[in-house]
């Protein structure tokens, strides 16, 4: 444990240090911890206590925070902490073996810390890196693309203590792997002409408003400055790319209207809380198109009237941090940030980020808010809705990257150009992040309404079985329906695209996607809580061949009760991988129902696995018969 | 004029800004709920007290009423989903009533009851939860809780204290207590605290007092849960 101990006054300073720069502000909690755990390696119970004195918030709250985001450790997890991707695809380019391997060469238990303390090797939901997988976070910093050589490259820096920094800069190399480029991704833009063009954009000049007056009288339609730009979104009929679709406009418009209470601001949050498995859009976006996104949330700022921003940046792309940091610098230094933005009077608003610590949960933009509110990731009890009680009870707008990106080109190019693209529900372009079985797996970008199949043949995918489109929350589109449309008269996505070809068993895919549902289940409300986990016993009940007609029934009746008494979303859907399935690859199910009638699920010759691998016995006497199943 | 919506049928008054579980309560109908405690502020986790209002499922307790809402709530499948809620509850924690010092007087096993719950149904998860016996007055048996937050909510609000909260994620949500030790004996909690009187459940035990009222004349023992809550609460 020595390379985990540090003198308690070292861990005071650091935590000082900290609090200090985050002006002691406990809203700020999240960030803390994680900068906490950077220097420490884990937040211990000393730098607890500091904390509690020094931000004056009681030690249940800081507890309680710390133990909800996965990448938090109150425990040691060694001076390398090794978490491997395990979204399906990463199993599919056999992650597990790696995983396996890295094991070995580090003589380490997996999901345990060597006995030196000085690595541990574990699993976590998608990092974001489907295109170029197997991927894993070393300390919170990705690889992807890993090989068997990689591994074995990592095992020897990590024998020999070699610090993270030293480690060859190839090794974090992430590519962006965009092969179709559309509106968006060509978009010939400067920064600052997307809101000086959506400012200008009025039909007199003489009726420029500052956004001093106009946004505490909300004016008439077609009067200049923030009114325009607000106008021009709702004429793009521009919606939500974070999967729901939501009129972009009419939440501009709200959150505009909304009273603002003495000593109160807008807020604008980029969420970049990328975390729906198979999905990479915005890392890209983040990586490459820094400024276009940037540019988009000041136009939202002006045309909503915020004055400070937020971006919700996912834990996984940690490794964003300083290059986002360094543009941000760069455009205050542009006068792009800052006050009275490229001389506009009034146009005030400046961006900072925030860092997600492993909580798929927080994609959900209430959920999203509190933990930047530096809480448990919760998903609030609605209404009231963000856009007039968001963050720290602000009028607050909530937009995935991607809206921000295309907010930011409709400004440079007007409404009715963008409107005059894709389908009549479904304006503009979609990012599409396509992997598994095919050629040329990246980002697709397409004006809505390309069909499945068509996506299928330009990312060279043979012999497709499934694609699940939009993530597990998403659905799952079998060859019979490759002809439907993306678009939110049909099929509406946040992005995902998973190809899967005809080896591939669609049970476990579902089944991996539930177990994803059940680690990522905040735990807040009971039929989520513990649906998950019903759900996951079943779909291993199956896996392990106890399956009968029952447990079927069984799904079905969870499935319903997740979906009418969940409180959010993650409970909504958590189902959906697995009803699709069902519907679509029922001979995978009865592959597996071996049972006619009911048979329990616990089997004894399993149970006894542990101890067979405690006494380092298999032979035929460690193991028992059983009915059913048998051998795990 | 005076603001009404109806609740299976019965036209129920309310004021602004009530909910639908705090007219309904003042009009003597009663709701199954678990984490909603008419003198804190609802927290909407334990999802018992859901309806359906205009033919979608909601939380009464944080629902506010509205004037003409159509709100169903005793029918046979709201009663069904309640059911099932009340189920998983049992089977995500260890509840053995027969031995129990709250059988008789606990919420969960009423509302159990109440709803016509006659077997666990699902597996159980048998979660390892050891007990904390640190306090000279209280005893916290973790096995029992059900993660409805009424003692963080009490210990916060009206302790002043912070003694609770709750850590972990999804199914290893657990409650904490507010000491390095993580245990009840180092904190400032005291049974005087009104956190010590809003357990629903068995977790937090008066020490040295137990099984005190005999069998037949516990709290619901003498009237239903729906009968006891709507008039004293």
């Amino acid at each position: 444990m020595a390379l985990n101990t540090m003198h308690a006054e070292a861990v005071a300073g650091v935590v000082d240090r900290v609090v200090s720069r985050y002006r002691r502000d406990p809203a700020n909690m999240v960030q803390i911890l994680r900068e906490i755990q950077e220097s420490c390696d884990w937040i211990s119970p000393e730098a607890i206590d500091r904390l509690q004195s020094t931000l004056g918030v009681p030690r249940t709250k800081i507890e309680g925070v710390a133990g909800f985001y996965s990448f938090f450790y109150t425990e040691p997890r060694g001076k390398y902490r090794v978490l491997f991707s395990d979204n399906i695809t990463d199993r599919m380019l056999g992650n597990r073996a790696l995983m396996e391997r890295l094991c070995n060469n580090l003589w380490v238990e997996r999901g345990k810390v060597s006995e030196d303390g000085l690595v541990s090797v574990g699993k976590t939901a998608c990092t974001g890196m489907c295109d170029q997988g197997p991927a894993l976070l070393v300390n919170n910093t990705a690889i992807a693309g890993l090989t068997a050589e990689r591994i074995d490259e990592i095992a020897e820096l990590i024998r020999n203590k070699q610090p993270l920094s030293e480690w060859p800069a190839a090794f974090f190399k992430v590519e962006d792997n965009i092969r179709r480029a559309d509106i968006l991704l060509n978009a010939d833009f400067k920064p600052g002409e997307a809101l000086l063009a959506g400012r200008a954009r009025a039909p007199d000049e003489g009726l420029m408003a500052s956004n001093m007056r106009s946004w505490r009288e909300g004016l008439p339609s077609g009067m200049g400055g923030p009114i325009a730009v607000l106008d021009e979104i709702k004429r793009a009929g521009l919606r939500g790319r974070g999967g729901a679709g939501f009129t972009t406009g009419l939440k501009w418009e709200a959150c505009r209207n909304a009273q603002l209470k003495s000593g109160y601001q807008r807020i604008v949050v980029c969420n970049a809380d990328e975390g729906e498995p198979g999905t990479f859009k915005d890392r890209v976006l983040l990586s490459s198109y820094a400024d276009l996104v940037f540019e988009g949330m000041t136009v939202a700022a002006y045309a909503v009237g915020a004055t400070k921003g937020f971006i919700y940046l996912r834990g996984e792309y940690r490794y964003l941090l300083d290059h986002l940091n360094a543009v941000l610098i760069r455009r205050r230094r542009e006068n792009l940030l800052g006050e009275n933005i490229l001389g506009i009077p009034g146009a005030d608003f400046d961006i900072e980020i925030h860092v997600g610590a492993g909580a798929y949960v927080c994609g959900e933009e209430s959920a999203l808010i509190e933990s930047l509110e530096g809480k448990r990731g919760t998903p609030r009890n609605r209404p009231p809705f963000p856009v007039t009680n968001g963050y720290l009870d602000q009028p607050t707008i909530v937009n995935n990257v991607e809206t921000f990106a295309a907010a930011a080109i409709i400004a440079l190019k007007g409404g009715d150009w963008y409107a005059g693209i894709g389908t009549k529900h479904s304006a503009g372009t979609k990012l599409l992040s396509v992997s598994g079985d095919c050629e040329r797996p990246g980002i697709y970008e397409y004006p809505f309404g390309v069909s499945i199949r068509q996506v299928l043949a330009d990312c060279g995918a043979q012999d497709t079985q499934a694609v699940q489109v939009s993530g597990p929350s998403g659905i799952c589109v079998a060859e019979a329906e490759f002809d439907r449309i993306i678009g939110f008269e049909d099929i509406p996505t946040a992005g995902a695209f998973t190809i899967f070809n005809k080896s591939r068993d669609m049970f476990e895919v579902a089944r991996n996607y539930v177990h994803f549902f059940q680690h990522e289940s905040c735990g807040f409300c009971t039929p989520c809580r513990v649906g998950t986990s019903l759900l996951k016993n079943l779909m291993d009940k199956l896996h392990y061949g106890a399956g009968s007609p029952y447990d079927f029934s069984e799904i079905e009746k969870l499935n319903q009760l997740l979906q009418s008494m969940s409180h959010c979303g993650l409970g909504h859907t958590a189902c959906n991988p697995v009803l699709d399935t069902i519907a679509k690859f029922r001979p995978a199910y009865e592959k597996r129902m071996n049972q006619k009638d009911f048979t329990p699920a616990f089997d004894l010759d399993r149970a006894l696995s542990a101890a067979r691998q405690m006494t380092g016995r298999d032979d035929p006497n460690a193991h028992l018969s059983t009915e059913h199943g048998g051998a795990a | 004029m005076s603001l009404t919506f109806t609740l299976d049928g019965k036209t129920i008054p309310f004021v602004d800004g009530e909910t639908i579980i705090q007219a309904a309560g003042k009009a003597g109908v009663f709701i199954p709920h678990l984490c909603y405690h008419p003198e804190f502020k609802p927290h909407g986790s334990c999802k018992l007290c859901t309806v359906k209002v205009n033919g979608r499922h909601t939380a009464s307790c944080t629902m506010r009423a509205m004037p003409g809402m159509v709100v169903e709530s005793d029918t046979e499948e709201i009663n069904a989903e309640r059911r099932a809620l009340t189920q998983m509850l049992f089977v995500e924690g260890n509840h053995f009533c027969p031995s129990c010092e709250k059988s008789g007087n606990c919420q969960l096993q009423a509302t159990a009851y109440h709803l016509g719950m006659m077997s666990p149904h699902y597996d159980h998860f048998f979660p390892n939860r050891p007990v904390d016996a640190t306090h000279p007055d209280v005893l916290l048996d973790f096995n029992r809780c059900i993660l409805c937050s009424l003692c963080v909510r009490a210990s916060r609000d009206v302790d002043g204290k912070n003694v609770f909260a709750l850590s972990g994620r999804g199914i290893k949500t657990h409650l904490i207590v507010n000491a390095k030790s993580g245990k009840l004996g180092d904190t400032n909690f005291a049974l005087a605290d009104k956190a010590a009187q809003v357990c629903p459940v068995g977790v937090i035990l008066k020490k040295r007092q137990g099984f005190a009222v005999p069998i037949g004349e516990r709290k619901y023992d003498k009237a239903p849960i729906s009968e006891a809550v709507t008039e004293g609460k």
